[in-house]
């Protein structure tokens, strides 16, 4: 019962967010990602590179996990599978009950668009584009008309704290906000899961701690999954699960509790505040 | 759409091209429909019955032989026309010199022309007050003469223009009578800016010459035109004293023949003003393509952002073909607008004719959006073909 509940929040939680799709009626057997025998190689022949070797992976709705390791362990390629910019060269990839391992381009961009927030490092907010329109974009893709993008993304701007920043550009903006923003447009058409590639990696400990916050936020009050790629512990901290890749394989999947030191993890809670979340 | 504003001193130089291309197709169509309009006015309003003999042999593409042969025309070969060809109703000839007319305190230069009574009718022009001079005036070289609305205003603005006395070239001339009002030609001369004196008068006191510039013949109807240009021809060789072996030392042609050589004449320079704006409007594709792919270049990241966020080939490929057209059509309507203007301004300082028609402001914008679209294609295409993990990583 504990194991299913919050694969149930998390469906729960996708349907009062809003436009995502067909809703699976039976929550509790569906995890979120089902990923087996996963394998990407570039080249052929002697020039082959293996970049990701037989991963598996099985992560339910609602979780809140940190994919670590060092440069060229996979982890980046794998993120990209996850999150369908690429196609594995082999194995199996199911994403909210859906076999998306053999999609077309188009049909990718489908799933991309309804399913997957993306949370970049460097914030890739449109230039010269104010945050509302921002937010919008994914809504455009989407084909939704244009009273209901401005309110929705009025609605999502006000739930990250910037109601009164809708018409600056990312120039007016301090990187916390960027990122803010950022996040904003990868929840605009209700995704049930958020990719973040170092989301904190451009921004001050004081903005990290900000965004880092808001993400512990939408996972325990909306049930949005989160898969955060990180080479930093003291953000893997704030994650409940660490998924650790080396040499195209994973080679460490734990909870926080015993993957991350003491002290980061005190640090955090300190950082969080009482309640677990900053007011 | 703000994809161009953001950017929009790039945005105006891409235009350049099409503004320059398609303002050529405008101002060229424009003068060129004015001068055939003009030309085929002219034909109207001279009649269809009118034969021009000009002395000189002159070939199907306009050009002049026979140099010495300017001098062909003799003033008594108009009255042998009308005496021997029945077709003919009248033949006057014509010759023109320029001078400054003096009278009282005004001058005025003007040309002055010489020729026959017979002129008011074979070119349908009388006299509005006063009379024309007469055969016997003409035969004597009497020193009299008409004069146009125009010369009239600039040398008697306060009227009392007949019976007055007008200086040319140091010999005065008692004015008779003042011509009909005509108007402007279609190429900017002034039709009532004349003076009309007879032909023995000019080519004794004025000119000294012997021969006439021309001979205007008129045609009893339009059907006989032909036949009238053939016995001319025949009846010209006798006088000229040509053998058969020598070419005519004359050119008789019917009015609509030299005004098509005009007409053809216009087409041609058409036809070049048009291949200058298709060059014009391929380099501005050019232009437009070349901006394109470093705009696509430049904005490699933001695509591969929109892609993340579920941007299709499709749209990526439309977004940046709406960015190519929406360019070259607004180069096209500042191109229109351009055009339009170097027309207009054409018209009233050089005195050409020019006509705007809607076509050719329909084909300016056609051209301008369709050049948008097939060279905007290739960057557009380009952009969709982008893998989104390589474009979000691109510097």
């Amino acid at each position: 019962m504990v194991a299913v509940a919050p694969a149930v929040r998390g469906m729960v939680a996708v349907a009062s967010a809003g436009r995502s799709g067909p809703i699976r009626p039976s929550a509790e057997a569906e995890p979120l990602i089902e990923v087996r025998d996963l394998t990407k190689v570039y080249g052929e022949g002697e020039m082959a590179v293996h970049a990701l070797q037989g991963v598996s992976l099985t992560v339910r709705g609602g979780e809140f996990v940190a994919i670590m390791g060092p440069s060229g362990s996979g982890k980046s390629t794998f993120m990209h599978l996850l999150g369908c910019l690429d196609r594995p060269t082999s194995g199996s990839y199911r994403l909210a009950g859906e076999e998306v391992s053999r999609l077309s381009r188009d049909e990718l961009a489908l799933v991309r668009n309804q399913r997957i927030g993306f949370v970049f490092q460097s914030f890739n907010l449109l230039a010269r584009t104010s945050a509302i329109e921002n937010v919008e974009l994914p809504m455009l893709y989407a084909g939704a008309p244009r009273d209901e993008r401005l309110r929705r993304a009025r609605e999502i701007l006000g739930s990250v704290g910037l109601e009164d920043r809708l018409t600056h550009r990312p120039s007016e903006l301090s990187g916390g906000q960027q990122q803010r923003v950022a996040i904003g447009r990868a929840l605009a058409n209700g995704a049930p899961l958020l990719m973040a590639d170092e989301p904190t990696g451009n921004l001050d400990s004081a903005s990290s701690v900000e965004i880092m916050t808001l993400f512990r936020g939408l996972n325990r009050d909306r049930g949005i999954t989160v898969v955060v790629v990180t080479h930093d512990t003291n953000i893997a901290a704030w994650c409940e699960r660490v998924v650790t890749f080396k040499d195209g394989r994973l080679v460490d999947d734990r909870p926080v509790t015993e993957a991350v030191p003491e002290a980061a993890r005190a640090a955090v809670v300190r950082a969080a505040g009482p309640q677990g979340v900053r007011a | 759409m703000q994809a161009l504003r953001r950017n929009a001193v790039r945005s105006v130089l891409t235009m350049l091209g099409i503004i320059i291309g398609v303002g050529a197709v405008i101002t060229s169509m424009a003068i060129g429909s004015g001068a055939q309009a003009a030309v085929l006015a002219q034909i109207e309003s001279l009649g269809a019955n009118l034969v021009i003999v000009i002395p000189g042999a002159v070939t199907s593409n306009g050009v002049r032989l026979g140099g010495g042969t300017r001098t062909s025309l003799k003033i008594g070969d108009a009255d042998a026309i009308v005496q021997n060809i029945p077709e003919v109703s009248a033949a006057a000839p014509y010759s023109e010199t320029n001078a400054q007319i003096v009278a009282g305190g005004a001058n005025w230069f003007t040309s002055v022309g010489g020729t026959t009574p017979a002129w008011p009718a074979v070119n349908s022009w009388d006299v509005q007050q006063g009379r024309f001079f007469s055969r016997t005036e003409t035969d004597q070289a009497a020193k009299v003469a008409v004069v146009g609305s125009i010369v009239a205003q600039n040398l008697f603005p306060s009227g009392g223009a007949i019976g007055s006395t007008i200086v040319v070239k140091n010999v005065p001339f008692r004015v008779l009578g003042i011509l009909a009002t005509k108007g402007q030609t279609g190429f900017g001369r002034d039709r009532d800016d004349i003076v009309i004196v007879p032909i023995t008068t000019l080519l004794d006191r004025l000119t000294g010459n012997s021969w006439v510039g021309s001979i205007s013949i008129s045609a009893m109807t339009p059907e006989a035109v032909p036949g009238v240009i053939d016995m001319t021809g025949r009846l010209l060789r006798l006088r000229h004293h040509l053998a058969a072996y020598q070419p005519d030392d004359f050119s008789v042609r019917n009015i609509s023949d030299v005004q098509q050589v005009r007409i053809a004449t216009s087409q041609t320079q058409t036809l070049l003003l048009a291949g200058i704006a298709v060059t014009s409007l391929v380099v501005g594709g050019i232009g437009i393509m070349n901006i394109m792919l470093v705009s696509v270049t430049e904005r490699t990241r933001e695509i591969g952002l929109r892609m993340a966020v579920g941007a299709k080939g499709r749209d990526i490929l439309l977004q940046f073909l709406v960015e190519a057209l929406t360019l070259a059509s607004a180069g096209g309507v500042i191109g229109i607008a351009m055009g339009v203007g170097t027309a207009l301004g054409t018209s009233s300082l050089a005195h050409w004719p020019v006509l705007i028609s809607p076509f050719s402001v329909i084909l300016g914008f056609v051209s301008a959006a369709v050049v948008g679209v097939i060279f905007g294609f290739y960057p557009a295409q380009r952009a969709a073909a982008l893998d989104p993990i390589v474009a979000l990583r691109y510097e």
